[in-house]
């Protein structure tokens, strides 16, 4: 009895595994004492430092083990994908079972460990039912209700009653010798043997990939025909026990009864919790750690409740999971979520591995098994006949009402498909020797009845799938314009029936989803979980998160950032945006993506989809605009990051340092001291500026720019450097970065659409904040790394474009004292043998700019100068195009740098308004830049490339 | 099969037209009545009269009420409760209206419909016949997509342009209060995009993608089951939604 203490204090501490820890000590009976060696039996007087006490943890140890055992076993399973391709693992389990009892049989002459009815139906099968309640797809359950109940009712009624009889039939005949049975205890054991099994049909109908349809039919029956088997099983268990001569018309009529109330009473209860876990989830804000925990706890709750008032507890807990996902999935965070779909997995997985383990393991026990080959292989035949035979004459009668016809392929897999399992030898074992005389035949005869069905239609299960070409289901991914389609025609269809004055399924779906929207969202739901929570919304989210990941993978695929740009910018820029279009950053979804930053490094399906769509980032990236560049390198920042940690240390020890403080003043949100307020408002009005004349910029076919704006642009750039200290440099810099980042994010949005800055200005937070430390050295490892670009031409070609930004970046960095940028100047290299005379006009504004107004001069002239900036423009793309013309394949590339290029330009034009100065007077200052620290030289001679171009 | 006999010919016709049976056409007609009420808004005279002519051996139809119930009116759908909630409603009536679902003319809407045109836009969402063959099925797919296409594409140029994209988007988000203007026009251009991305593939820089076309149209619903997205199951029995 200590362990069950120990039992208890472990479920309390770990509501997860304490289950199965303590499900799984009732498994074992403890072993012999052989098995105890260190039995304390040298024990003296006075302190031992190590005592070897094996019966302390003796039952908690063995159970730690058989779950070590069978999952080591999945893992040897899955060593082989011959064998789990054909074997189903079920019946992998059952034969390991098997041979796992044969050792202990051989070992011990006891059965010591079987599966007991308490522990299956306590521990380890609501795990698995709540899992399928829990994932089920609610639309394609409640749409084919009617046949499922249809199947699980009279299907299972019909299996009962025909076998049973059937069998009496039989042995009246004789054949099967002389047994102690009686038609009562026939029709138990049919009742018992007649349940569909939601385990076994799980574990292997999840291998063989039916089409929806077909495989929520045979689940959905085997998770409600529950009802059915526990009444049939309870009402004819104790017609036994009153036996065959007191049963009266009364009884008859109490079990119809009972039926509908165990049954209705178990779905209330599952709905009652369902509603109680809901709204306890909606209150969960600042306990996220233990949310999860809720849904396990409460939904069992619900389980053991119904189970108390002898209701149906798999339907209770069933509907439990089918009710409250939508709410609680909305409800609880992103990681919680994440945990409970991979809690749930696991104990449902494991409980099910367990469960076929010692379903082998109970067999193998001389003292259970009478053997009557009559009665056995009859069973066989009439439970497959019988139940061909039900699906037959059910699925005529179905196909009447049915607009999705199930045709006899269906009806074969479904009738096939018709496994029997634990359930079934749980009850079987459940049964009193003493009142039913038989009780062993029917144990060895269930236990093959599972074997069969389990291991042998398990096995064929898949072939003939195959070989009757069953509609499999397709996973695709989903679709944006399918969704929006389908909701389409939801509404279409409910209107037509409305129209119509027909009462079907659309019908009641419409009038359940405004009810559900009008009052239980409202009630259940968060306030923020209403407002985000949408199907197409929920799409739209899931494909710019897949968008990001691919975005990210294709650029490390390619070594470099820069070239996944290419494919989304340019499709996006030429689909025909006729309209202005605000470039607000979507509310609720990039709601969503602030609050669930990590989910999708968490999330391991997101990681798979991301494998896979770098095949077809193609596709993808070309989904969304905005959001896609918002935050997929923040999602993606540290991989990248670290993976370039390796490449340069010196480079990353400054991208390190930008990051930490740009971070830290993102953090101060701008409420910096000194003279950083005006250095950010005035920073942040330039942006806002340049954003306007981007558009316009933009808004030409090539976006090109006027030729001597990159000394411009460096000119302004080192006067504004000038009066600023370092402190604020940095804060400029992630203002001026985000600039970029945000410019790219709405490239396409610039160029299709003219909208003014103001509406876009409500974006500028978010983007610019979000973004531009990931932004960084996401680019950064780009340049310092060539070797990532294409050979020869586009090795020149890809640095000259990426240059602008660059050099606007470093050259904030130079002042504030960050030394020597040897990426930067390898990068830098290809251009040293351009002529110089150009760098001495970059070093001249150093100094010309009047430093009263650098920041509010250029606006104000800007403002009315932008318009006339329009055709100059047309200068940047010549220079880009200009050092490798043939370049052709790269022109992508290209155009995509345009995004940045654009950016940088506007920058450029603007300073060139306020900076004009004529070339010779700056020639002198190259003197004074030559004397500034080495990686000051690097901007000159950038410029010099871009100079030299033209 | 008695009543497959004495099925008038009137009858017998639109179930050749509409592939209804005579149970149903019986059925929806009764509806039709309750939707028209005794409104009376005839202006195509011709249809009437040869409604009137056919009607005189129709037994499924009564005869006294005949002649002002055969027409419905748009405000006609008003007076239907339940539909007030869809959110795209107004785009479902103007489609009974729309001539090209009504297969009379390749734009424009119609004033009014009588009860072969009522039939006409029901049997849109006939579900499919377990007898047909390929081609029949693809015609029928065909025809249930071009129905939607057309109630996306309500300047009837062929084309589903952004605009009008973006327009059934915020009509069908329309229904929850929470997302806003922005999200749904984000979400339609996203979907525009994808569009363009599945029927052109991957666009040349100088490539404008104007609107989907219905080729377009068809193309993303390749490989998407619609058997049971786009059907009713027209029910034999008595009408029980109200109508006021």
């Amino acid at each position: 009895m200590a362990f069950k203490a120990r039992g208890t204090r472990l479920k309390l501490g770990f509501p997860a595994w304490g289950l199965l820890f303590l499900a799984l000590w009732m498994l074992p009976r403890v072993l012999g004492t052989e098995e105890i060696p260190g039995h304390n039996s040298h024990a003296k007087e006075g302190f031992q430092i190590v005592t070897f006490k094996w019966s302390h943890v003796q039952d908690p140890y063995i159970i730690a083990l058989w779950i070590l055992v069978a999952s080591l076993a999945k893992i040897v399973f899955h060593l082989s994908h011959k064998v789990t391709s054909v074997v189903p693992e079920s019946a992998l389990l059952i034969v390991l079972g098997l041979i796992l009892g044969g050792i202990v049989w051989a070992a011990d002459h006891i059965a010591s460990f079987t599966l007991t009815p308490t522990v299956f139906f306590f521990y380890l099968l609501p795990p698995i039912v709540l899992d399928a309640g829990y994932f089920m797809p609610n639309r394609l359950f409640f749409g084919n209700l009617g046949t499922i109940l249809l199947y699980a009712v009279i299907g299972t009624v019909w299996n009962a009653a025909t076998t049973g009889l059937s069998l009496y039939g039989v042995y009246l005949s004789g054949i099967m010798g002389e047994l102690s049975i009686g038609l009562l205890e026939f029709l138990l054991f049919g009742s018992l043997i007649a349940a569909v099994d939601p385990v076994a049909v799980l574990a292997v109908f999840e291998e063989v990939h039916v089409n929806d349809v077909l495989f929520i039919i045979v689940f959905g029956e085997s998770l409600l025909n529950d009802a059915v088997t526990v009444v049939l099983y309870n009402v004819f268990d104790s017609f036994v026990s009153l036996g065959a001569d007191k049963v009266t018309g009364v009884d008859c009529v109490k079990g119809i009864v009972s039926f509908f109330v165990v049954s209705l009473g178990g779905t209330l209860i599952g709905i009652i919790f369902a509603f109680l876990l809901s709204l306890v989830t909606r209150f969960t804000k600042h306990v996220r750690i233990i949310e999860p925990g809720f849904v396990f706890i409460i939904s069992y709750l619900s389980y053991l409740t119904s189970e108390m008032l002898s209701l149906s507890a798999i339907l209770a807990i069933t509907f439990c999971g089918i009710c409250c996902q939508k709410y609680v999935k909305a409800n609880i965070s992103e990681q919680s979520a994440t945990t409970v779909r991979y809690t749930m997995k696991m104990l449902a997985s494991g409980a099910e591995t367990i469960i076929f383990m010692f379903l082998g393991i109970s067999a193998v026990d001389p003292s259970i098994w009478t053997w009557n080959t009559a009665f056995i292989l009859l069973t066989l035949v009439f439970i497959s006949v019988y139940r061909a035979i039900g699906v037959v004459l059910q699925t005529w009668l179905l196909n009447k009402y049915r607009m999705v016809q199930l045709e006899i392929i269906d009806q074969v897999v479904m009738s096939y498909g018709g496994l029997r399992g634990a359930v079934a030898y749980a009850l079987v074992v459940l049964l009193d020797e003493k009142k039913v005389k038989a009780k062993n035949l029917f144990v060895s005869t269930t236990i093959i009845v599972v074997f069969f069905t389990v291991i042998f239609q398990g096995l064929t299960i898949k072939p003939l799938v195959q070989w009757l070409k069953v509609k499999k289901s397709e996973h695709r991914e989903p679709k944006l314009n399918e969704k929006l389609h389908g909701r389409a025609f939801d509404h279409i269809l409910s209107a037509i029936e409305d129209i119509s004055g027909q009462i079907g399924h659309n019908y009641l779906r419409d009038k359940w989803s405004n009810f559900d929207r009008k009052v239980l969202s409202k009630l259940l739901m968060r306030r923020s979980a209403q407002k985000s929570r949408d199907r197409i919304l929920n799409v739209f989210h899931e494909l710019n998160l897949k968008d990001a990941i691919s975005y990210v993978a294709e650029g490390e695929r390619r070594g470099s950032l820069a070239f996944i740009r290419s494919p989304s910018t340019d499709n996006i820029v030429n689909v025909d945006f006729s309209t202005p279009r605000p470039s607000t950053v979507e509310a609720s979804v990039s709601y969503l993506l602030r609050e669930n930053v990590s989910t999708v490094c968490l999330d391991m399906q997101a990681l798979e989809q991301r494998r896979k769509s770098i095949r077809d980032t193609e596709d993808t990236v070309t989904h969304h605009t905005l959001q896609q560049y918002l935050y997929k390198p923040r999602q993606e920042y540290k991989h990248l990051y670290s993976r370039h940690e390796l490449t340069s240390n010196e480079d990353e020890k400054q991208d390190k340092e930008i990051f930490h403080r740009t971070m830290r003043k993102r953090l101060e949100s701008f409420k910096s001291t000194k003279l950083g307020i005006n250095q950010t408002k005035k920073t942040a009005k330039l942006y806002k500026r340049e954003r306007g004349q981007k558009r316009r910029n933009s808004s030409i076919p090539n976006g090109k720019i006027p030729m001597e704006s990159p000394t411009h642009d460096f000119a302004f750039k080192e006067k504004e450097l000038e009066f600023s200290d370092p402190e604020e440099t940095n804060e400029y810099e992630s203002e001026q970065m985000s600039g970029g980042i945000e410019f790219l994010a709405s490239v396409t949005q610039d160029t299709a659409t003219d909208s003014t800055t103001g509406e876009t200005g409500s974006d500028v937070p978010l983007t610019g904040y979000s973004s531009p430390r990931e932004k960084l050295p996401s680019w950064k490892p780009d340049q310092a790394n060539p070797t990532s670009g294409p050979p020869e031409k586009p090795l020149l070609l890809l640095p000259a474009c990426l240059q602008r930004p660059w050099t606007q970046n470093y050259s904030s960095l130079d002042n504030r004292g960050i030394s020597t940028l040897p990426p930067a100047s390898e990068y830098t290299k290809p251009y040293e043998g351009k002529p110089p005379e150009t760098s001495p006009k970059t070093n001249s504004s150093q100094k010309n700019p009047p430093p009263a107004n650098p920041g509010y001069g250029p606006e104000n002239k800007g403002d009315s100068a932008n318009p006339k900036q329009d055709p100059p423009a047309v200068g940047l793309k010549e220079e880009l195009v200009g050092p490798a013309p043939k370049a052709l394949p790269e022109k992508r590339t290209l155009l995509n740098m345009h995004a940045h290029l654009r950016s940088a330009a506007a920058r450029r034009v603007q300073s060139r308004r306020s900076f004009h100065r004529p070339k010779p007077l700056r020639y002198p200052k190259l003197q004074k830049l030559a004397s500034l620290p080495q990686s000051c030289h690097i901007l000159p001679h950038s410029l010099e490339q871009e100079e030299t171009q033209l | 099969m008695g009543s497959s006999q004495s099925m008038s010919e009137e009858v017998r016709e639109l179930v050749s037209k509409t592939g209804f049976s005579s149970d149903q056409i019986e059925q929806l007609h009764r509806r039709f009545k309750q939707l028209s009420g005794n409104q009376l808004t005839i202006r195509t005279r011709r249809t009437q009269l040869t409604w009137m002519a056919t009607r005189q051996s129709s037994w499924a139809f009564n005869h006294s009420s005949l002649q002002t119930d055969m027409f419905t009116s748009k405000e006609n759908f008003n007076n239907i409760p339940d539909l007030e909630l869809n959110p795209i409603r107004s785009k479902i009536i103007r489609a009974f209206f729309d001539n090209r679902n009504l297969r009379k003319a390749p734009n424009g809407l119609a004033d009014e419909i009588n009860f072969e045109d009522f039939l006409t836009i029901m049997s849109y969402f006939r579900p499919i016949e377990t007898n047909m063959d390929e081609e029949q099925l693809e015609h029928c797919r065909k025809e249930k997509l071009r129905f939607l296409f057309h109630m996306y594409d309500s300047d009837s140029d062929g084309r589903i342009t952004l605009e009008e994209y973006r327009n059934v988007v915020e009509e069908l988000l329309s229904g929850n209060p929470h997302i806003e203007k922005e999200s749904a026009r984000s979400i339609a251009d996203g979907a525009m995009m994808e569009a363009a991305s599945v029927c052109v593939g991957q666009m040349q820089p100088d490539q404008v993608y104007e609107g989907i076309t219905f080729d377009d149209f068809l193309k993303i619903w390749q490989g998407i089951d619609i058997e049971t997205k786009m059907h009713v199951r027209f029910l034999n029995m008595e009408t029980i939604a109200l109508c006021h």
